[in-house]
């Protein structure tokens, strides 16, 4: 057979991998961020944490590489010219929830706040919650690829996450404040609060951007 | 060799440059506009398609070339082509697709109307049944294959990435293929007309041999790779993204629905395949790719969105496709005069048009020899002339009849010539037994064509045409490109 056809099979290939690759790293920082938080309330300040850290850096690297090759073989192979701009966008965006968990887990690390025990429970439910969110947002991106009619099916349940998550940061915010510690721990905790909720929002967004990325595919 | 020829040649030479720079868009315009192919990957390998096309297969076809017989002047085709190429030349500065073969055909229709040669109107009826039928029908079957198709994508759940690397594969092999039709059929709307001068020899190197037509082919059809590099962007936006934003797949399935109308429409050899084992055939319907890929975007237009279609787009095309014939005719008629008059150029070479009763009796209409007695024999020096003769004379006739009795009165005193034996025994195409029966004539001379034609008939049944039916086509078409080949070599085409 023509090696320069083969040659084609074989990027149309490999795009396809670092695509699929780029949503696992985006998936499974939601996962390693979930758990992150989960060792952070369990032991603050052990090697678990660490460790934990150090995977969801690794994995934020590995989502910036991989998001520049496919920007970088979208461009030059020009590849779906028609969507290309939303597909980019898409990534960057994806990227984007990659970066804002890991800087939240770096800023656990740093500012260390401290969590009454009695916000656990609920802490580790809006990180639940905002993990489900970020895990749907893949799983809606991935059928956005691969199967344009079922992006609807995992978008409504990034919205549903995203209430769920704000309920749950609601919840602790009236029990932080309504608690007996100094204002500046108050402040200091609903800044945590906020930025893991943030997550949550941030991959509502996505989800929007890609509806109106759908309406367009399908259109 | 004249020197002059490489002169009237040019005009052929424009014309080729129009054809690549308008047609190139119904190959690959909605490929290119919608970003899938680049530019510079549809030029090259229109460029190669058209060459492969016209060297390959166009010679086959140009002998058929009964739209131009009538020209008998080099001064006359050198107009003719460039009244054409022109009016298409600027159809495709304002960026519209016409089709190459109306302007010649409008063309040709001034040239008759200067020379007062008969024109057959039935044409008009062609070309008017082309730009209704050719839209309509590729809007109809890329609105449906379109449907489908992406009723089949979802369900396949096909990567996007590996969508398009498919539909890219697609484009390009249809493009490809689609040149080479190009190059194949329309060489001969290009160089059709010089190959009676043809000004090239036979090219022998061991044993690759390049004959004098396939050279002139190749210089059509570098003319028509010069327009395509040069100018066919302009028409492929318009086709691509002016009427209505295209999709990479509506773009393929615009390109495979324009091939399948075609196909199906104007293929007589699936006419032939259907008749043969016992199918009713589909009737053949006139067709012009140019008219049918703007049909199959405003097919795709019409499922996203009747509001994204630019109508006045369209409107315009389509006034482009009525002016394309109409203004061909006059700028060539116009040019003609001047031409004939301020350069003093032969645009017509007188010819002798005499019915003879014999022709009537050929023509089955010998119950008319009474009604056109004041018309036979007598010398007309325009086709013009005797058809209002006869017209005059025998008013009912029909108007086919008339053209056919016309075309049977041109005098040409056809000698076979010996001599000319051994070129149509090197062309390798007229069957054994037809050259042995056309070797009996030998040193015969025939006023008319049709009694060389007859002669040759009433010699063997070889050259004797079938009753006019589906399944008879075929052999038909394989007898008149022989005798086309043998009145090649007789008669002298072009002075």
């Amino acid at each position: 057979m023509d090696k320069s056809k083969l040659r084609l099979f074989h990027t149309t290939r490999e795009v396809e991998m670092h695509f699929d690759s780029f949503l696992d790293t985006v998936s499974q920082g939601g996962i390693a961020f979930r758990s992150a938080i989960g060792a952070y309330l369990d032991s603050a300040g052990n090697g678990d944490l660490v460790a934990k850290l150090q995977q969801l850096n690794e994995l934020e690297h590995k989502g910036d590489e991989l998001r520049r090759q496919v920007e970088h073989e979208l461009y030059t192979l020009a590849l779906i010219p028609d969507f290309r701009g939303d597909v980019l966008s898409l990534l960057e965006d994806l990227d984007c929830l990659l970066n804002v968990m890991e800087e939240t887990m770096v800023a656990f690390d740093i500012e260390r706040p401290a969590f009454p025990q009695e916000l656990h429970a609920d802490l580790r439910q809006l990180a639940e919650g905002v993990s489900m969110a970020v895990e749907s947002t893949v799983l809606a991106s991935r059928a956005f690829l691969r199967d344009i009619q079922s992006v609807r099916d995992h978008l409504h349940k990034v919205m549903f996450y995203e209430k769920d998550a704000d309920r749950a940061s609601d919840k602790l915010k009236r029990a932080v404040f309504r608690s007996s510690m100094p204002l500046a721990e108050k402040l200091h905790l609903r800044r945590f609060i906020d930025a893991i909720d943030h997550i949550a929002d941030e991959s509502e967004d996505v989800a929007d951007w890609l509806a109106i990325y759908t309406i367009k595919r399908l259109d | 060799m004249d020197p002059t020829i490489f002169l009237y040649l040019s005009s052929g030479l424009f014309l080729g440059w129009s054809l690549g720079a308008n047609d190139a868009a119904n190959v690959f315009g909605t490929a290119v506009a919608s970003r899938m192919v680049k530019f510079r990957t549809a030029a090259i390998i229109l460029t190669l398609g058209v060459i492969l096309g016209a060297i390959v297969s166009g010679a086959g076809a140009a002998h058929t070339l009964s739209k131009l017989g009538s020209i008998n002047a080099l001064g006359g085709a050198f107009m003719v082509a460039f009244s054409a190429a022109a009016v298409v030349a600027w159809m495709t500065i304002v960026g519209l697709p016409v089709s190459t073969t109306q302007a010649v055909v409008g063309a040709i229709i001034g040239w008759n109307f200067f020379t007062g040669s008969v024109t057959d109107y039935s044409v008009f009826k062609t070309i008017c049944a082309t730009w209704i039928a050719s839209p309509v029908l590729t809007g109809f079957f890329s609105y449906f294959m379109y449907k489908g198709v992406m009723r089949l994508l979802e369900k396949s759940r096909i990567h996007i990435i590996r969508l398009d690397a498919l539909t890219r594969i697609g484009l390009v092999i249809a493009g490809a293929l689609g040149s080479y039709s190009l190059g194949a059929n329309n060489i001969a709307n290009v160089m059709g007309v010089f190959i009676g001068a043809n000004p090239f020899q036979d090219f022998h190197a061991g044993v690759f041999e390049f004959s004098g037509l396939q050279q002139l082919f190749l210089l059509g059809g570098l003319a028509i790779a010069v327009g395509v590099f040069s100018y066919a962007k302009r028409v492929m936006l318009t086709v691509g993204t002016s009427i209505a934003p295209l999709t990479p797949v509506g773009a393929f399935v615009v390109i495979i629905a324009t091939s399948l109308v075609l196909f199906l429409f104007a293929s007589e050899g699936l006419e032939y395949a259907l008749a043969s084992i016992g199918l009713p055939t589909i009737p053949l319907v006139p067709v012009s790719s140019s008219q049918a890929v703007v049909g199959g975007v405003i097919g795709i237009g019409l499922i996203k969105n009747a509001k994204n279609i630019k109508w006045s787009v369209v409107g315009r095309i389509a006034l482009a496709w009525i002016q394309t014939p109409v203004i061909a005719a006059l700028v060539c008629y116009v040019f003609l005069f001047f031409l004939q008059n301020v350069f003093g150029q032969t645009v017509y070479n007188p010819s002798e048009y005499r019915l003879s009763e014999q022709a009537l009796v050929h023509r089955g209409e010998a119950d008319d020899a009474k009604a056109l007695s004041g018309v036979v024999g007598k010398s007309f020096a325009t086709s013009g002339a005797l058809k209002n003769a006869i017209d005059k004379a025998l008013p009912d006739l029909d108007a086919k009849a008339v053209l056919h009795l016309v075309d049977d009165s041109l005098v040409e005193e056809i000698t076979v010539d010996p001599a000319k034996f051994k070129a149509l025994e090197k062309l390798n195409v007229i069957e054994p037994v037809r050259l042995e029966a056309l070797r009996t004539l030998s040193g015969k001379t025939f006023t008319y064509r049709w009694e060389l034609v007859q002669a040759l008939a009433d010699a063997t049944p070889e050259w004797k045409l079938k009753e006019k039916t589906v399944l008879n086509k075929p052999y038909n078409k394989e007898i008149q490109k022989d005798l086309d080949l043998v009145m090649d070599a007789y008669v002298a085409k072009m002075k």
